[in-house]
């Protein structure tokens, strides 16, 4: 999803607040309802089994693009959190408007989503593989500033994993390895990039072959 | 429909009560569950577990081997596991090669070894800026690496999760692994900063 969310590479933000080794990041949170956001997350993910984090991050995607940059980290994920509970008839949003005693907005429709394609033979280390020229309109992990761009496989994870784009709409997700492709950054930015290489972890329906 | 007027919502800690409220309503929440989650998030996932890797690999280099061929099994040995942490990988640095992870979708980091992200890695400025001009980023931020360090930013998109391996300063022979690990912070570990030898 060509979403607010999907940030890399976009001007105009400023000076990241943060001055190195400045903090002790003790405490942890920083207001009483924080610790709910992934404590409740993780009650629907991991224990109850209501949605998965796919989906939860699929969630936060859809909010309203305005609702989603205005709102704090923990905010967000107590919208998504609340949208699934919701979407998945666990509760309603009436009775969250009620307890919160106003408006309790939740995140945009869901979608259908997509099917991984069919299984083929794995990549290696050291192929060259470009990145499907592919707009996605519902949940993916591949983030468009590599969309198109030819890169080098330098990682085969031993793991598989869902495939995000359908396990993000509670669909029948088939397992692929991810790789960790490593882009030049002139590739991506330009001549003058100031990265020497940027690398970013794909799963392998993302990935073709590159020509020779 | 309410979401596209626009509606004033309710106050963060009332909406997120309200969630609360709602699943408790259905006895939906087992009894402690938020309570040993929280103590997670809040003493057991700690950039410290980070910081004693790197210094358990400064100091053994069959541990560093497998630190860099299997990050995973490394921090198992230290029961450095669970959610956000099962697949690790950990990134080398050199002192020509700094790297730098980030995830510019959303916010993915590994929890059991650098404890929860910080807000500035989740904020717009850090996740939109440092794939495209992490010089800048970094020297506003305090780390002026010249020229001749080269950056690569590594972007948590699936399920790897990273840890970088610093290199070890000068002027640090003969120390414990815990006098070692006191100078890896989480910023040293996500590839913000370089461990400092104080004077
Ligand atoms: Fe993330």
């Amino acid at each position: 999803m060509d979403g607010i969310h999907d940030l890399g590479g976009t001007n105009g933000f400023g000076t990241v607040p943060h001055r190195i080794n400045s903090l002790t990041y003790k405490p942890v949170f920083h207001e009483p309802w924080e610790h709910l956001a992934y404590g409740l997350l993780f009650l629907g993910a991991d224990r109850l089994r209501t949605f998965n984090v796919d989906e939860l991050r699929h969630a936060i995607e859809r909010m309203e693009p305005r609702q989603y940059l205005a709102a704090p980290y923990y905010d967000r994920i107590v919208v998504g959190t609340a949208s699934l509970y919701v979407e998945k008839g666990v509760l309603t949003q009436a009775e969250l408007e009620e307890l919160a005693g106003g408006a309790f907005p939740l995140a945009r429709p869901q979608t259908e989503g997509r099917a991984a394609g069919s299984p083929r033979p794995h990549f290696e280390v050291g192929d060259e593989v470009v990145v499907t020229r592919e707009f996605v309109r519902g949940h993916t992990r591949m983030p468009k500033y590599v969309r198109g761009k030819r890169g080098t496989i330098v990682h085969r994870t031993s793991v598989e994993w869902p495939f995000p784009d359908a396990a993000g709409h509670g669909r029948e997700a088939r397992r692929q390895p991810t790789y960790h492709v490593s882009f030049d950054a002139r590739d991506l930015w330009g001549e003058t990039a100031e990265v020497s290489a940027v690398v970013v972890d794909l799963w392998e329906g993302y990935l073709e072959k590159a020509d020779e | 429909m309410a979401h596209d007027s626009h509606p004033t919502a309710a106050p963060i800690a009332r909406r997120a009560q309200a969630l609360k409220d709602a699943l408790d309503r259905k006895k939906l929440i087992p009894d402690g569950f938020i309570e040993d989650f929280t103590k997670l998030m809040e003493v057991d996932w700690d950039p410290a577990n980070g910081a004693r890797v790197v210094a358990r690999a400064w100091v053994d280099p069959a541990y560093r081997e497998l630190l860099l061929r299997d990050g995973t099994a490394a921090c198992e040995q230290f029961g450095y596991t669970g959610p956000q942490g099962e697949y690790i990988v950990a990134l080398e640095n050199t002192p020509t090669l700094q790297n730098v992870i980030v995830c510019t979708l959303c916010s993915c980091t590994a929890w059991p070894v650098l404890g929860l992200p910080p807000d500035w890695y989740k904020s717009f400025e850090y996740r939109s800026r440092v794939v495209r001009e992490a010089r800048t980023v970094l020297r506003e931020m305090g780390l002026d690496l010249p020229e001749s360090v080269a950056i690569k930013v590594w972007d948590t998109t699936a399920e790897t999760r990273f840890m970088v391996l610093p290199f070890r300063p000068a002027a640090t022979e003969g120390w414990s692994e815990e006098k070692l690990a006191s100078i890896v912070t989480k910023d040293v570990l996500i590839g913000v900063a370089r461990p400092i030898v104080p004077t």
